[in-house]
């Protein structure tokens, strides 16, 4: 199978639809994704617009309703005998997933610690059940390692906190525990579903930190899904914008915080609230996402859009190359379109930003 | 965990006098005669409610009946049994009530639990269908109805079970009416069971065990099964007090001596048995509450959440 050399996962053309009572919906549209070996990519966009879904394919957690009509999710591991190997996620049975990719090879990390922890089993048993099934180890190596695990995420008293049950923690420290069972495996990629949104705020950067200083030391490739772009900012090399099943642009960081490109990631930017500014009002994109029981004709987002053309009624834009790291889904990028420039407010809070990062720098 | 236990007894039995004393007074306001009126004449029943202390005021009455009753004695009918002692007939019908109940509820909670989990497993397929309607009709149908069904069935039709029961071939005839009582049990047990199940394996942490590799019977057994299990446990409760305080109509119908049957006697005899009623009263309630204990202590032992709270609260 072709696949970028340097990528560990390649989403291509992947295609979903769920059937529903209420009818079929065409969730996921064509959406393509690359992760690196060793970065950090995050996919953002509002409720339902298929960040999940996305990333669920690729793990076999997809519900039962759910239909991939297309695409590819290549995923490239060394086998066992250091032999560099490529598979088609999606041709893989949900048996074969478990036993050879889920935890071995891709964790995950879901949104509320309070509720993906088995309250009847202790902490130390949750850890070391990955650990007792993917390595051919006994229970006292399996504790052993499990204690470590427990003491990289930075959980202290791991000896006594292994015997807990996870209503005795508090939510940051359980989703250490998560963190910690997501690694028990020594997977290659970690996927991170909203893993801070169910948090204090105090809490989120300590986790965010634990999972980049954890990425570091074991050199992980992350998938970040979060529609916070705070949580970007901190933690992604590369940035998905998603729109109704499709992904609307992709730039490395810097590109989408000073050179966004898309109406939406304007939006999305210009909805972060800015204590630097005199106004109080909170900025939010007008209208809501469609509901994709009925496709949209043209670009998703015309409705919504101040910038909206003729053409974006009739017909979904392409991708546009603007650089080597950044593409965008929208006409306004064609040669031939009118040149917009950036609503001021925004133009003002990239400004300032810019600004600061030069102070910090 | 040792306190929590210990506390739960004190209440239970706490609960348990209050009930007796309830039970006392009630059963001698309520109207009717403990004495059968046609066959004995006005003075043979003074002299009996004098024997009886029936004319004490009713405080006394109170006291001494708990006096005797703590002792274990229940005292003697007043118009059942030409007045053999309670405890030698109560004895025989219990055993008879739990054996046949105790059929029924290892019927009901075994078939009950596998239809739950294989409808759960096989969600949205035949079988789950199958299993819904089975449990909608078992719930429906009162087990008498069930009973004499099976009576017409496999007795008349098809003689091979017993018509009535038979002590001296006590398993053999016990089948068709443990059967039938179990029915409900299996109905509501299969029914809940799958839902709990369904909901727990939607749930977060089943999603997360999936995540890390785990599936199929590993998933259920270590996972699936425990949580499930948990409310199941309530629902059962009250279900097993019920079918071993014996079904009223079952027991009439199939000829079984038990405490269903003798309930009915006791308060449709010729005369109210007051010993009786108050002794199956009791009884009935020492069961409830015994079996709740059961399920408190059971809860602590599934439930983690519990077991912990419960200790905690114990140091404080």
């Amino acid at each position: 199978m072709e696949m970028n050399e340097k990528a560990i996962l390649e989403v291509r053309d992947l295609d979903i639809s769920f059937k529903t009572n209420a009818g079929v919906i065409h969730a996921i549209r064509g959406v393509n994704l690359d992760l690196q070996k060793g970065e950090t990519v995050a996919i953002v966009g509002e409720s339902g617009s298929g960040k999940s879904v996305t990333v669920k394919a690729a793990v076999g957690l997809l519900d039962a309703n759910a239909t991939v009509n297309a695409g590819q999710i290549l995923y490239r591991y060394k086998d066992d005998n250091g032999n560099e190997e490529v598979v088609d996620l999606l041709t893989m049975s949900k048996r074969e997933l478990r036993k050879k990719i889920n935890g071995r090879r891709i964790a995950m990390v879901f949104q509320d610690p309070m509720t993906s922890l088995d309250p009847t089993m202790t902490i130390g048993k949750q850890v070391m059940e990955g650990i007792l099934l993917h390595k051919k180890q006994d229970k006292n190596a399996a504790y052993a390692r499990a204690l470590e695990l427990l003491e990289l995420v930075g959980i202290t008293d791991a000896e006594k906190r292994m015997k807990n049950y996870p209503h005795q923690l508090s939510g940051g420290m359980r989703q250490r525990v998560v963190i910690a069972m997501a690694l028990a495996s020594d997977p290659d990629i970690l996927i991170c579903d909203e893993p801070t949104t169910a948090l204090d705020v105090t809490i989120q950067a300590r986790i965010l930190e634990l999972i980049k200083d954890v990425q570091e030391r074991l050199g992980l490739s992350v998938i970040y899904i979060t529609h916070d772009l705070g949580v970007v900012a901190k933690v992604a090399d590369y940035v998905n914008v998603m729109y109704a099943g499709r992904i609307v642009e992709v730039a490395n960081v810097n590109e989408i915080f000073y050179e966004p490109r898309h109406p939406y990631t304007w939006g999305l930017l210009a909805a972060m609230p800015d204590l630097e500014l005199d106004d109080d009002r909170l900025n939010s994109i007008p209208g809501s996402p469609p509901n994709l029981l009925h496709e949209p004709e043209g670009d998703a987002f015309a409705p919504r859009n101040a910038y909206a053309m003729a053409i974006d009624e009739k017909m979904a834009p392409p991708m546009f190359k603007l650089s080597d790291t950044h593409f965008v889904a929208s006409w306004l990028a064609h040669p031939d379109a009118p040149q917009i420039e950036l609503p001021d407010e925004l133009k003002a809070r990239i400004e300032r930003s810019r600004k600061e990062a030069q102070s910090y720098a | 965990m040792t306190k929590y236990v210990l506390k739960r007894i004190a209440m239970a039995l706490g609960t348990l006098l209050l009930i007796t004393f309830l039970l006392f007074v009630l059963v001698r306001i309520m109207p009717g005669n403990p004495f059968p009126s046609e066959r004995m004449s006005a003075e043979q029943i003074a002299n009996k409610r004098a024997e009886m202390g029936l004319d004490d005021p009713i405080l006394t009455q109170v006291v001494n009946y708990m006096s005797k009753v703590l002792r274990g004695d229940f005292g003697k009918g007043t118009s059942l049994y030409n007045g053999a002692p309670i405890k030698t007939v109560l004895g025989q019908c219990i055993s008879n009530s739990f054996r046949i109940g105790g059929l029924a509820i290892l019927i009901g909670t075994a078939v009950g639990l596998l239809l739950g989990i294989t409808a759960a497993l096989n969600k949205g397929t035949f079988i789950d269908g199958f299993a819904t309607v089975f449990s909608i009709i078992g719930v429906c149908v009162p087990s008498y109805i069930f009973l004499i069904f099976l009576q017409y069935f496999f007795s008349y039709r098809i003689p091979f079970f017993p018509y009535f029961f038979d002590n001296s071939r006590f398993l053999f005839s016990s089948i068709v009416p443990s059967l039938s009582l179990s029915l409900f049990t299996m109905s509501t047990i299969a029914r809940f069971t799958r839902n709990e199940m369904v909901e727990v394996m939607d749930s977060d942490y089943v999603r997360l065990a999936e995540s890390k590799g785990l599936q199929g019977g590993a998933l259920v057994r270590k996972h699936v099964l425990r949580n499930a299990l948990i409310p199941i446990v309530t629902v059962l409760a009250p279900l097993i007090v019920d079918l071993l305080t014996g079904a009223l109509v079952v027991e009439k119908i199939y000829g079984i001596n038990g405490i269903g049957k003798l309930m009915v006697d006791a308060i449709a005899g010729e005369g109210v048995d007051y010993n009786y009623v108050l002794a199956l009263g009791i009884l009935y309630s020492a069961l409830y509450i015994g079996i709740m204990l059961v399920v408190d202590i059971l809860y602590g032992v599934l439930d983690p959440r519990i077991r912990v709270a419960a200790k905690e609260g114990g140091d404080a």
